[in-house]
């Protein structure tokens, strides 16, 4: 401590920032490289050699418009599930319901495109299809929200749950009201859809790519906007951190968790525009499978920040349309494996990564940030898992944890006793 | 009694990144004694034996030990699990018990006797009874955790070390959350164990203590070992002098006081201070009009109805009221429905304004009882009173955060920036830096960067909840100093502190809690340890 206070304030500042660079870059590029090994392994057991695969992979992705246009699609809707799921976690809630918020969204949106008039104006026909996917979105997302925070209902729980429920309701709506003969979608909007990117080049031609990456990218801003520079972010922030402790400075946990779940579910339904919008025109049973489930992927490799959820969904994006390209030479699977592997690799690397980097940290400059007072068996350095603030709760789960870390079966005998 | 040595520790180092915990400590312990440890909060004893039990490899020194009355042999670095293999086993301050089994299931915990399948409990209940009975910690195998007083879960703590053989037992503060006759038993179950070929090291900070049930001292300050000496040769003030390393004006004032003690004293605390005590007639101002006024108050918890059971007082302007107690017997509860963190049964919490008109807040929330000039220093830092994780900054403006922020619900960062400089100049907050993380602070200016919130901004009446908890000696001093000179501005203070030597150094009126209830409020010259002790055992309790 008190060498550290010696050092200039400036030099120590920089060492910080490249220390929380390091931190934020080196454990996803690790598991990368450890996703890369085993993808390597795998191709070779398919009797073809990793460089041309990944050769055409990138090729068939970033290497053309069309392929890049794909992958913007791709990237457009997990962006916007990623930012659902980061925002939840961001406030110590799991979101698992981004699937059925992604698509009441959609559905909304093209509800109100179908009622629209042809002729409504572009910008305020999208603009109330936004609103209309946003709604759409939040109402799911508001559900378990307001459930855990009136009755403490797991949202874990509430959110899977409420996928069934939600996509099976709006089949029923789909196929019972407005779908078109023989197709298990509605008839096209009449108003609001967003151009594609074709219009902008004729390259993308045939790619699904359209302007909705630009709502999601905005989105994204938001959103680091609002969780790093406002009063709100800074609350929603400590609730999610210590719970006890926000609510010891003033905030309503209960109220912050209604939000967010709320604005989670926002964000998901957002992400229905993508394809109502900006692709197909309409809604259709089963257009974003798997988009919500990915967004937990996608916050997780992306570490719950913004700028991570987006780059992490360029990259699930790349994998799942190179599949596509390498179909040829290895089975599509492969890439669905691949991506599994990533996942599994951040999730285990990561917190090995980090570890490693500040016990080399501290072996080399002996700054590290361990001291004896904080460190095992203080009451407060576990965090609390609930916000009722009764004492009991946290010392049980403390307790249950370190009594299962505890040494276990090779004690002696009871007979060795003193 | 005490026969060659059991234990021998010479020259340990550990270190936690910059911080030494300790600088070459020693320490010798002979087999059949009962060994006090004794130093100040931070001294690194605590350290030293988790060394000893395998939790820390030392950075240099070496460790050994005697196995059954073999030579001592070198086990540095050993692990825990050797440790414990090997009948060394230490009961930590903080309980690592499993709340929803019963007692017996966690002492078998990770050596579940069975018959065939399925676990033999039967056999394990028997077992437990047994070591309980010959050792004279008596407790229920059949209860469960979640059920016990913190007396009886301690009992099983150090069931548990003896079960998995414990020959060298060691102790870190067990008497911190205990009441004096809980304290008594537990020395007889110490004397019995080491009647019984036992060995026990001790860590303590307080004195009368270490007089009553030691036969040999170590003192430890600042990581290294200052002195051995036998008990019998010992008086406190000596040691008292060795632990802080200078002439120490004892708190209590008493010799005869640490000699008979009721295990509630702590001496140093105070040292050099002249106002640590305020003696009779020291100028303390003429308290003036109540502003914290609570009446008839009733809390209620998960365990009980009333918590808090029917509590009334009231804390006027330039006025400390200390209210004393041992843990767990609703002080939580009571701090936590004045602040506003838990619903009220019953009863009203009032406080007066700049202006004098009186504002009933039972039913605001936190932020608003704030707003009406309530400051909060929560007793546990770590939980409630930092967002570990955030930085210096952003912890000082915590239930603040309303007041710095612009248009649009932005922050305005160069204000919290501006707040945070002259919070950590005036309150001498070290590293002087705001962008550090709060969990990278030394406990003592964890605590400081709290008390630069809650006393930097304006208000009239300050809970402070155990305001010194885990912080070291010149830290302490800064507190206590703010705390006065609050009390001179003529702000009304709560002072809520298991530490007895803490409320008689600075309150005017104390009052004891016990059971949930107030059982006793005199003035500070009228109270002792000796009295304030008998009310808290709940001996006055029943005829109050």
């Amino acid at each position: 401590m008190t060498t550290a206070a010696l050092l200039p304030a400036a030099i120590e500042r920089r060492q910080r920032w490249q220390a929380r660079f390091e931190e934020s870059i080196l454990p996803p590029l690790v598991a990368l490289a450890i996703a890369a090994v085993v993808g390597d392994i795998l191709i070779i057991i398919f009797g073809q050699s990793p460089g041309e695969v990944y050769r055409q992979l990138l090729e068939g992705t970033w290497g053309n418009a069309y392929g890049f246009g794909q992958v913007i699609y791709k990237a457009t809707t997990l962006t916007f599930t990623g930012l659902a799921v980061a925002l939840g976690i961001r406030a110590g809630l799991f979101n698992i319901g981004a699937e059925g918020q992604l698509a009441s969204g959609g559905f909304a949106a093209a509800l109100v495109g179908l009622a629209m008039p042809a002729g409504t104006p572009a910008v305020i026909a999208t603009l109330l299809c936004l609103l209309a996917a946003a709604a759409g979105g939040g109402v799911v997302g508001a559900v378990p929200g307001v459930l855990r925070a009136r009755f403490g209902a797991s949202e874990v729980i509430v959110t899977i749950m409420l996928n069934f429920v939600v996509l099976a309701l709006l089949n029923y709506f789909v196929a019972a009201h407005i779908h078109v003969e023989e197709t298990l979608h509605t008839p096209e909007i009449r108003a609001g859809a967003v151009p594609r990117l074709t219009s902008v080049s004729p390259a993308f031609t045939g790619s699904a790519a359209n302007m909705t990456f630009l709502f999601a990218l905005a989105a994204a801003a938001a959103v680091w906007w609002y969780l790093f520079r406002t009063r709100g972010g800074y609350e929603l922030r400590a609730a999610g951190l210590q719970p006890d402790a926000a609510e010891y400075g003033g905030v309503r946990v209960g109220g912050v968790w209604a939000r967010v779940m709320t604005f989670s579910g926002v964000l998901a339904g957002l992400g229905g525009v993508n394809y109502v919008l900006g692709y197909k025109h309409y809604y259709e049973e089963g257009f974003g499978t798997g988009s919500g489930f990915l967004g937990i992927a996608v916050a997780l490799v992306g570490r719950n920040h913004p700028v991570g959820v987006v780059i992490a969904a360029l990259l699930f994006a790349t994998l799942s349309q190179g599949g596509l390209a390498v179909n040829a030479l290895v089975p599509k699977q492969m890439v669905d494996v691949l991506t599994a592997v990533v996942i599994i690799a951040v999730a285990t690397a990561v917190p090995e990564v980090k570890r490693a980097l500040l016990g080399v940290r501290r072996r080399a400059a002996g700054t590290g940030k361990h001291e004896p007072g904080t460190g095992n068996g203080e009451p407060g350095t576990v965090r609390a898992g609930v916000g009722t603030g009764e004492p009991g709760t946290t010392t049980a789960a403390q307790s249950t944890m370190q009594a299962a870390s505890s040494p276990g079966s090779s004690f002696p005998d009871p007979g060795s006793q003193p | 009694m005490s026969g060659p040595p059991a234990v021998r520790m010479s020259g340990v180092v550990k270190r936690f990144g910059p911080v030494v915990a300790n600088a070459g400590a020693d320490l010798e312990v002979a087999a059949g004694e009962i060994h006090a440890l004794v130093g100040e909060n931070g001294a690194g004893k605590s350290t030293l034996m988790r060394v000893l039990s395998g939790m820390y490899p030392p950075d240099n020194g070496t460790v050994e030990v005697a196995f059954d009355g073999r030579p001592l042999r070198d086990v540095t670095g050993w692990t825990t699990r050797s440790a414990i293999d090997a009948g060394v086993g230490m009961v930590h301050q903080h309980f690592m018990l499993v709340p929803t089994l019963t007692v017996a299931e966690n002492l078998i915990l990770g050596r579940e006797p069975r018959r065939g399948l399925s676990l033999d409990l039967d056999e394990a209940e028997r077992d437990v009874r047994a070591l309980s009975e010959r050792t004279g910690l008596r407790v229920d195998p059949a209860r469960l955790v979640s059920e016990l007083s913190v007396g009886e879960a301690q009992r099983v703590e150090i069931l548990r070390t003896l079960y998995r053989g414990a020959k060298v037992l060691v102790l870190d503060e067990p008497t911190a959350v205990l009441s004096p006759p809980e304290v008594r038993e537990l020395w007889n179950v110490l004397r019995h164990l080491r009647d019984d070929g036992g060995t026990v090291v001790l860590i303590t900070h307080k004195l009368d203590e270490v007089i009553e049930i030691s036969e040999t001292i170590t003192v430890m300050r600042a990581g290294r070992t200052v002195g051995r000496l036998k008990t019998a040769d010992a008086t406190p003030r000596a040691i008292a002098k060795m632990m802080v390393g200078r002439e120490v004006v004892l708190a209590l004032d008493a010799g005869t006081e640490w000699e008979r003690g009721t295990g509630i004293g702590k001496p140093g605390v105070a040292s050099g201070k002249q106002q640590a005590a305020p003696a009779p007639g020291s100028p303390i101002p003429v308290p003036g009009t109540p502003v914290l006024e609570v009446s008839h108050l009733t809390v209620a918890s998960y365990r009980r109805p009333n918590e808090v059971d029917d509590i009334s007082f009231t804390v006027a302007r330039g006025e400390i009221l200390g209210i004393a107690g041992v843990e767990g017997n609703g002080q939580t509860e009571l701090i936590e429905a004045i602040t506003g963190l838990r619903p009220v049964s019953a009863g009203t919490v009032r406080v007066a304004g700049a202006d004098g008109a009186v504002h009933d807040l039972t039913a605001a929330d936190v932020r608003a009882r704030a707003e009406r000039g309530l400051s909060h220093i929560p007793e546990d830092r770590h939980r409630r009173g930092l967002v570990l994780e955030y930085s210096v900054a952003d912890n000082l403006i915590l239930g603040q955060q309303h007041r710095f922020t612009s248009g649009a619900g932005a922050l305005d960062r160069s204000r919290i920036a501006a707040n945070a400089a002259s919070r950590i100049d005036a309150f001498d907050i070290r590293p002087p830096d705001e962008s550090l993380p709060a969990l990278a602070l030394s406990g003592g200016n964890q605590q400081k960067v709290v008390i630069a919130r809650e006393m930097g901004r304006d208000f009239t009446v300050l809970i402070a909840a155990q305001p010194t908890r885990g912080v070291d000696v010149g830290a302490i001093e800064f507190i206590h100093d703010h705390l006065r000179r609050a009390r001179a501005e003529g702000k009304a203070i709560l002072l809520v502190s298991a530490d007895l030597v803490e409320i008689l150094a600075l309150a005017d009126r104390v009052a004891v809690m016990y059971g949930g209830r107030i059982v006793v409020a005199l003035p500070r010259s009228d109270a002792s340890p000796e009295i304030l002790g008998s009310y808290m055992t709940g001996a006055h309790g029943s005829a109050a």
